[in-house]
Parts: structure tokens; sequence; C-alpha cells
């Protein structure tokens, strides 16, 4: 278990994480999801002590990161791929590691089999591929058998196969009863993994919300209807006091209706539907949504609003 | 309880001294800078001492007089010291700019003892590798200078030689101790170089910075390597006092190295 108590890292003027209070249960693949600088890294190199917070506090099975005895044998991460000596062999890179935190050697042979580098672990790792780093990264995670895992961004430079694997993985560790928390910054990829989500934005927390929850409360459900008598559909929906908006292709819009009371309504007035489809729009959309306001780099894509003619003299 | 909590701590040092010795042993540099420094200290050495031999008939009667065979047996560390410099440095700032620092800083966070572990290991290795080298480059040095030569078993000779072995050493460590502060490799050696190579050398042997020049940790330290001293010498110090002033040098530059890496984020 993980518990963030308030949060909070300044650099000079600027809050990277401001005030985040959330808890990370055992049992399940937590998300920690963001747009890119929202805050995920940072919030992660504090709970491993890396660095210092301007404020709050993180606890690890309620204990400080560097109270912990051997801590690779409660908590495991992957930062980024690059923590490692290019010059060390893999062996020797996971042999130092354990060695620091009274592993058996035995244990090394075991994660380079469990990642799949048995074969390469005489190699150096600077001869390495992003995802042959990656998966090193992950052994060195695994090594001390902990029961709090975390992964920053792990599907990153992963192939088909890698990813599938790591999806897998996170899985079955959370499934042993292990506390798993992952960050990414796709909602998409997260939707496939994560029970739980925990969403930031500019350091401050959006939400903190179970999969099902954060699915039904963000996205938006509507049913999609068309008709050739379109006219004679409005009124019958309005005179049912139905609510209706049009979509651009001439079809309409029901939110939160149901398909079926909206069919039932159209054959009692005998007219005719060429589509009636319930419809989700997708968590990526309610994820850009609920951060829309937070996101530090927008691309700049739209062109200003048009000011009104006359707009500049109304006021002098 | 407070026995107990002793024991534990001596596990946990033994544990990351061993993971240090490991990470040493395992990278091409260790290899590379330490072997440099051996070869470079002794072969140097020994052309110094052969030239000197040859000059001796041509020195002035104080040049005669202020004659230290044992001392020019060691004139090959002006250089092979670099290569200790070097060994120091990327002891230290190789885990900086590989990024293993953070793996390393997770698996050890209490900073004192990661920084301290991986100081004695280097040290030591210094150490024996120091001793190694200065006890080879007095007696091949020795051999070069025919009928000039000192003989190990003569007054301050020993001290000198191992006092070779233990200059090395921590010319190593403070060269960490800098390296812990600056952590860029390319910083740390473009600071460390020059100045140990040319401006400490300057500064400690113009008369107009003399008096302050020779505090500086290599002028006080190359002290212990001399057996005779030269006619007209006035240094305020003796062997042991000028080794005492580069420890102190060392000291505080390990000190500095602690307390920045304590406060700041890895």
């Amino acid at each position: 278990m993980i518990e963030l108590e308030g949060l909070t890292k300044r650099y000079g003027e600027k809050v990277a994480v401001d005030g985040l209070t959330c808890t990370v249960r055992p049992g399940i693949v937590t998300g920690f999801l963001g747009p890119n600088g929202a805050g995920k890294s940072t919030t992660m190199r504090m709970m491993l002590g890396l660095d210092r917070p301007s404020a709050g506090d993180v606890r690890i099975d309620g204990q400080h990161y560097d109270r912990l005895r051997d801590p690779l044998k409660y908590i495991g991460a992957l930062l980024d791929a690059k923590g490692m000596h290019g010059g060390r062999s893999a062996f020797n890179h996971l042999l130092c590691l354990a060695q620091s935190n009274g592993i058996p050697r035995s244990r090394v042979h075991e994660v380079l089999d469990t990642v799949g580098l048995t074969g390469v672990a005489k190699k150096k790792a600077k001869g390495f591929s992003l995802g042959m780093g990656q998966r090193l990264g992950i052994a060195g995670a695994l090594l001390g058998d902990p029961r709090i895992l975390m992964f920053d961004e792990p599907v990153n430079g992963l192939d088909p196969e890698g990813i599938h694997w790591i999806r897998n993985l996170m899985k079955s560790l959370a499934a042993q009863g292990r506390t798993v928390f992952v960050s990414s910054h796709l909602m998409s990829e997260m939707a496939l993994t994560a029970d739980h989500l925990v969403v930031i934005g500019q350091g401050r927390l959006l939400a903190d919300t179970s999969m099902a929850d954060f699915i039904a409360q963000n996205s938006r459900t509507y049913v999609r209807v068309r008709s050739p008598q379109r006219e004679r559909l409005l009124d019958v929906l309005h005179g049912a006091g139905i609510t209706v908006v049009a979509a651009g292709d001439g079809a309409l819009e029901v939110d939160d209706g149901k398909a079926e009371h909206i069919g039932e309504l159209a054959a009692e007035h005998h007219l005719v539907l060429h589509e009636l489809s319930p419809q989700q729009a997708s968590l990526e959309e309610a994820f850009m949504q609920l951060t829309a306001e937070s996101v530090e780099y927008h691309a700049h894509t739209d062109a200003p609003p048009e000011q009104p003619w006359g707009a500049g003299w109304t006021r002098s | 309880m407070g026995r107990r909590l002793d024991e534990e701590l001596t596990m946990a040092a033994a544990q990351v001294i061993r993971s240090e010795w490991t990470k040493i042993r395992s990278v091409a540099s260790t290899v590379w800078t330490l072997s440099l420094a051996v070869v470079v200290t002794v072969a140097l050495g020994m052309l110094i001492a052969a030239l000197s031999n040859n000059d001796f008939g041509n020195m002035s009667r104080n040049d005669r007089l202020s004659f230290d065979p044992t001392f020019i047996s060691f004139a090959g560390m002006s250089l092979g010291q670099l290569a200790m410099i070097v060994f120091g440095v990327l002891v230290v700032s190789n885990e900086y700019s590989t990024g293993m620092i953070r793996t390393s800083l997770a698996a050890v966070p209490q900073r004192g003892a990661f920084l301290f572990s991986k100081i004695a290991v280097a040290g030591a290795l210094a150490l024996a590798v120091g001793l190694a080298t200065s006890f080879v480059t007095f007696f091949l040095g020795q051999a070069m200078l025919g009928s000039h030569k000192a003989s190990i078993g003569d007054s301050g000779v020993l001290r000198a030689v191992i006092g070779g072995g233990l200059y090395m050493t921590l010319i190593a460590v403070f060269s960490m101790g800098v390296a812990t502060m600056l952590r860029s490799p390319m910083l740390s050696l473009g600071i460390l170089m020059p100045f140990f190579f040319l401006i400490s050398n300057i500064l400690g042997n113009v008369s107009a910075t003399k008096k302050v020049g020779r505090y500086l940790p290599d002028q006080a330290g190359s002290k212990i390597m001399r057996v005779v001293t030269p006619i007209d010498d006035d240094t305020p110090y003796g062997p042991w006092g000028g080794f005492a002033i580069m420890a102190l040098w060392v000291v505080a530059a390990l000190a500095g190295g602690y307390l920045l890496l304590k406060k700041r984020d890895a």
C-alpha cells in the first residue's frame, strides 16, 4: 500500500505536484494517468525518496522510504529504461542491486529468465534495444520479490509482443495480491490494464476512481437515430419530452436515451427508421475532456475566436 | 536493542560494500584508468631516474647536496596522478552520466551509506594499486640510478615509499569528493586535471604565491615522498604534516560531496 498525503513539489515558482492525496491499494492495477508534464514522474520519484517533497508525505506500507530496510524487498520500480551503466553486463547490473539488498545471486538468474534476457545476460547493456533495456529495468524491479511494484510508462519503446507481455505481467502481479502502480499518458492503454484510476493534471488530483465508475461517469452514452421523416420524428420525440441534439450528417442524437424506447415510439407513430444505434464516446475523449483545462502544452491548432464586427470600439 | 541495531547496520554496510565492489569490478574504466596510473608512473619514473643519473656529473654542488634519489624515482607521479584523478572522477560521476544514480539510490536510500561505501571500496582499491605502484617505481627507479641510488633501509625511505601509495590514494579520494559535488565527469575532469597538472605546480613554486600555494593538496601531500630536504627549504611542515594538510582537503571535499548528495534531488 502506498499513501500520499498532501504531496507537493515546487521548483521555485512552478508547482509540479500540488497537494496530492490518494491511496494505492494492493491486489489491483492502479493506473496513474495524466498528460505529459502533469507531474507523474516527479510524484513517482518522491515515492522512492529520490526527490524531496516541498510539503506533504509519502508512506510505503506505513513507513518512509528511507526507513525501509532492504527497500527492494518492499517496492520495485522501473523509472526509466536508462537507469543503468551501459558498460556493465545485464547480469552484473542485477547482481550489484541484489547484493545491496541482501538478495541471493540465484534470484538474479530467476528474474533474467522471467523477462527473457537469460541469453544476453553477459552482454553489455549499451548494446540493448530500448525494449531490452525496459525488460532489464523490469527484472530489477522484480528482483526483491516486492509486494509493491511501480512502473513509469512501461510500454514505451516495446514492440506489440512486449506490450502484450507487460500487460499480462502487471495483471498477474496484481492477481497475486501485490500493489501495482503504473503511469501512462494513454487512456487506451489504461483501459486495458487498470482496475483503478488516479488522474492528475498540472500536479493536481482530477479523479481517483475505479475504472468502471470512470467509464460510467465520463463517457457520454447516446442513441443515434436516422429517419427519412426527420421533422415528424423530432415532433414525436419532443412530444415525449426527450431532448434531441442534431448531428452534423442529418442524424439525431438522444443523450442517455434507451434505444428500445425510441424504437417503440417510432413504431407507434408509423415512422421509418434507417438507423437506431446506442453509442458510447471513447474513453480517450473523456480523458481529454477531463484534463482539457490542465494540459500544459497545448497544440494551438484552432484559430483564435473571431471578433464580432465592431467589437473593438464598443468600449473605449 | 542498541546492539541489535548495530548488528543490522553492520550487515547493511557489508551488503552495500559488496554491491559497490561488484559495480567497480564490472566496468572497463576501472581497469584502464588504474593500469594507466601504474604504467605511466613507473615508466616515467624510470626514465627520469636514468636521465638524472647521467646528468649527475654536471650538477652544481647545491643540487648534489639536495639530490633525493627516492623522490626522483617518484617523478612519474606528476602524470600518473592524472590517471588516478580520472579513476576517482569516473567511479562517482558514472552514476550520474548513465542515470544509474536513481536505481542506486532507490536500492540504497541511506545516502551516506551509499556514498561512503563507494568511497571505501574505490579508496581501498586505489590504496592497493597505489602501494604496489609506489614500491615498483621505487625499486625500478633505484635500479636506473646506479651508484646514486637509495636503499629501502635508509632513514626515511620506507616512509616515503609507503607515502607514495598514500598520496595516490588521497588524490583519487579527493577527486571522488569533487565529482560528488559536481556530478558531471567533464566538468570535474576539466577542473581537476589542469589544476593538478599545471596550476597547483605554478602556485606552489612561484615565489609570489609559494606561501599560499604550498598548502594546496598535492603540494603539501607530496612532501611525504621526500627523504632529503632541499637546501634553503623553508616549508613550515614536515612529511606527515604535509600529509595531514592533504588529508584535511580530502575530508573537506568528502564533506561537501556528502552534504550536497544528502540535500539534492537525485
